[in-house]
């Protein structure tokens, strides 16, 4: 739930603000696509689709059940919304340039958004994919980082450090935002500004794992726990009082 | 069977804009018609399979038609898990292709040698895949896999393999193809060591030993149909592949009959059995090393045919 609720506020600018999307229309030309390249974190994009109406909120009830559509890990297969399936991390921002390159090549003018956790950029195939966007000038391409410097068994600094993180991907040729990733006009003005770049733009969103819950924030456990009777009804009464 | 296959999927490039291809970095000169006469379908994604992989299941999804291009297991293992989720998950139109089947880079040593790829490929689900075993099949495959929707491992060898097609032969995508006729004992070989086992029906013959070879161009999906018929009409059945037998075309071959209850009289697996090559050599020189040359399924044979009481209880393999 901590990996969820850090990026729900860059999940709800993109679907309330940003993605030119339509949920009668999934499967539109023209449509932005994002990928979810956290896919750990479907949950959220699922509550965000179910949100806009691609599908009725009931059936978010079947998330994690036996015979169910929706996967913990985020899928596509009969869920409209869902442009990618993922679960295994850096695995995004290679199919999101991918898709962004051959936006480009057809003359279509959509955007592609993807969504990355900061311990994924540990993978390769992450750098791997800077490269080729910035090389390209995909500048339809925006990746958003989950800026919330913990991952699964400790911090990102005491793992694998990032810092200096924008730096890297300032060096990778992409123009970096440095976002508030829970102040919705900070997320949408750096999205909006990436649109100006001959390039492809990273937000670099500054999060807290577990955002909203304060027994949940900045902890590891909550990287893997979900919230259980009374834990689930304090949660959900902080969050109501948001 | 590198050039046909280049030469035809331009031509085929000519007609359909959706055609793509991608390459690691590797083809030096060889993608050079591609490249200059489709600029913008082109692109060398540099050193970086895994990416490689990942943007063209991007492409894919947007209606192209991508062809990933490098050699040996570099377009497959090095990027698999892409390929299972981000391609095979997707039904993404990706079609990898891997130059150097087996032992065709011999001399570059054990990392340039495909040698575990189909047991590893054919276990990815809705992923075919093709091996043909000479030029003309080579073309045609080509083109199958272009027409078909959907994955496609495609491994080929570098060097050219000399037509065995009857004149006015049509191919038939996914079916074993009889190459020579023969009642007494059935070999099915895959990729282009096909030619050994060719040369060794030419030398059973002059024993009086009627050998019926087969080539299989298609791993997965697999012909039973035909397999069955081979086990039924002759009275053994070998399988031959510059691949390891653990879950390669011995081990398809193996699966099918058991599963179905159609035994054959006797059955041998031939190719590499748990070993790396560790020993320099040119394609010719490797087969020879492991036991995979036209002499060594003549031994093979005549080892279990015709067969006696002893070879005929229980031992398949």
């Amino acid at each position: 739930m901590g990996a969820c609720f850090s990026m729900a506020d860059i999940i709800s600018v993109l679907y309330g603000k940003y993605l030119n999307v339509h949920p009668t229309a999934p499967t539109w030309k023209e449509r932005d696509r994002f990928i979810l390249s956290k896919g750990h974190a479907g949950a959220c994009l699922y509550a965000a689709l179910a949100e806009c109406r691609f599908f009725p909120i009931s059936n978010l009830k079947t998330h994690y059940q036996n015979g169910s559509k929706l996967s913990g890990h985020v899928s596509h297969i009969d869920i409209p919304g869902v442009e990618f399936s993922t679960g295994s991390l850096g695995h995004g921002l290679p199919v999101a340039a991918g898709m962004a390159m051959a936006a480009l090549m057809d003359g279509h003018s959509n955007r592609v958004v993807c969504l990355l956790s900061d311990g994924e950029c540990d993978e390769g195939s992450v750098w791997e994919a800077a490269l080729f966007a910035a090389h390209h000038k995909l500048k339809n391409l925006v990746a958003i980082i989950d800026y919330n410097k913990i991952q699964s068994l400790a911090s990102v600094d005491e793992t694998l450090a990032l810092e200096p993180f924008a730096d890297k991907w300032s060096a990778f040729g992409w123009k970096v935002f440095e976002v508030d990733g829970h102040n919705h006009e900070e997320i949408l003005m750096g999205l909006t500004k990436a649109s100006d770049v001959n390039g492809p733009s990273v937000l670099l969103a500054h999060t807290t794992k577990g955002k909203g819950v304060s027994f949940m924030e900045n902890s590891v456990l909550w990287h893997y726990r979900t919230a259980k009777d009374k834990e689930f009804d304090d949660a959900l009464q902080e969050l109501m009082a948001l | 069977m590198r050039d046909v296959f280049l030469k035809r999927l331009c031509e085929l490039a000519a007609r359909d804009e959706r055609i793509m291809l991608l390459t690691g970095d590797l083809g030096f000169k060889v993608l050079d018609e591609f490249s200059s006469r489709f600029k913008g379908r082109f692109i060398n994604v540099g050193v970086a399979e895994q990416n490689m992989a990942g943007i063209a299941a991007g492409l894919a999804l947007e209606g192209k038609t991508v062809f990933i291009y490098s050699i040996a297991n570099f377009p497959s293992l090095r990027c698999i898990e892409q390929i299972r989720n981000d391609v095979c998950y997707h039904q993404a139109n990706v079609k990898i292709l891997s130059i150097g089947s087996g032992f065709s880079y011999g001399q570059l040593g054990m990392s340039h040698h495909a040698t575990e790829d189909i047991t590893i490929m054919r276990a990815l689900p809705g992923l075919r895949v093709l091996s043909p075993c000479e030029d003309w099949e080579t073309v045609f495959c080509c083109e199958y896999s272009v027409a078909e929707q959907g994955p496609f491992h495609i491994r080929i060898d570098k060097a050219s393999a000399p037509s065995t097609a009857k004149p006015h032969e049509v191919f038939r995508p996914e079916k074993l193809r009889r190459v020579t006729d023969g009642d007494d004992v059935s070999i099915i070989a895959t990729g282009s060591i096909l030619g050994e086992a060719l040369a060794a029906a030419d030398i059973l013959a002059s024993k009086g030993i009627g050998l019926r070879v087969y080539a299989c161009h298609s791993l997965k999906p697999f012909d039973s149909a035909e397999l069955f018929s081979a086990v039924r009409e002759t009275q053994g059945l070998l399988t031959l592949e510059e691949h390891t037998v653990e879950g390669g075309l011995g081990g398809i071959v193996a699966e099918i009959l058991l599963e179905e209850g159609v035994i054959p009289g006797f059955f041998q697996r031939i190719g590499l059995r748990d070993k790396f090559a560790s020993v320099v050599g040119a394609q010719d020189y490797l087969r020879g090393h492991y036991g995979l040359t036209a002499s060594d399924i003549v031994s093979t044979i005549e080892a279990r045919f015709p067969i006696s009481n002893q070879t005929r209880r229980g031992t398949c393999d």
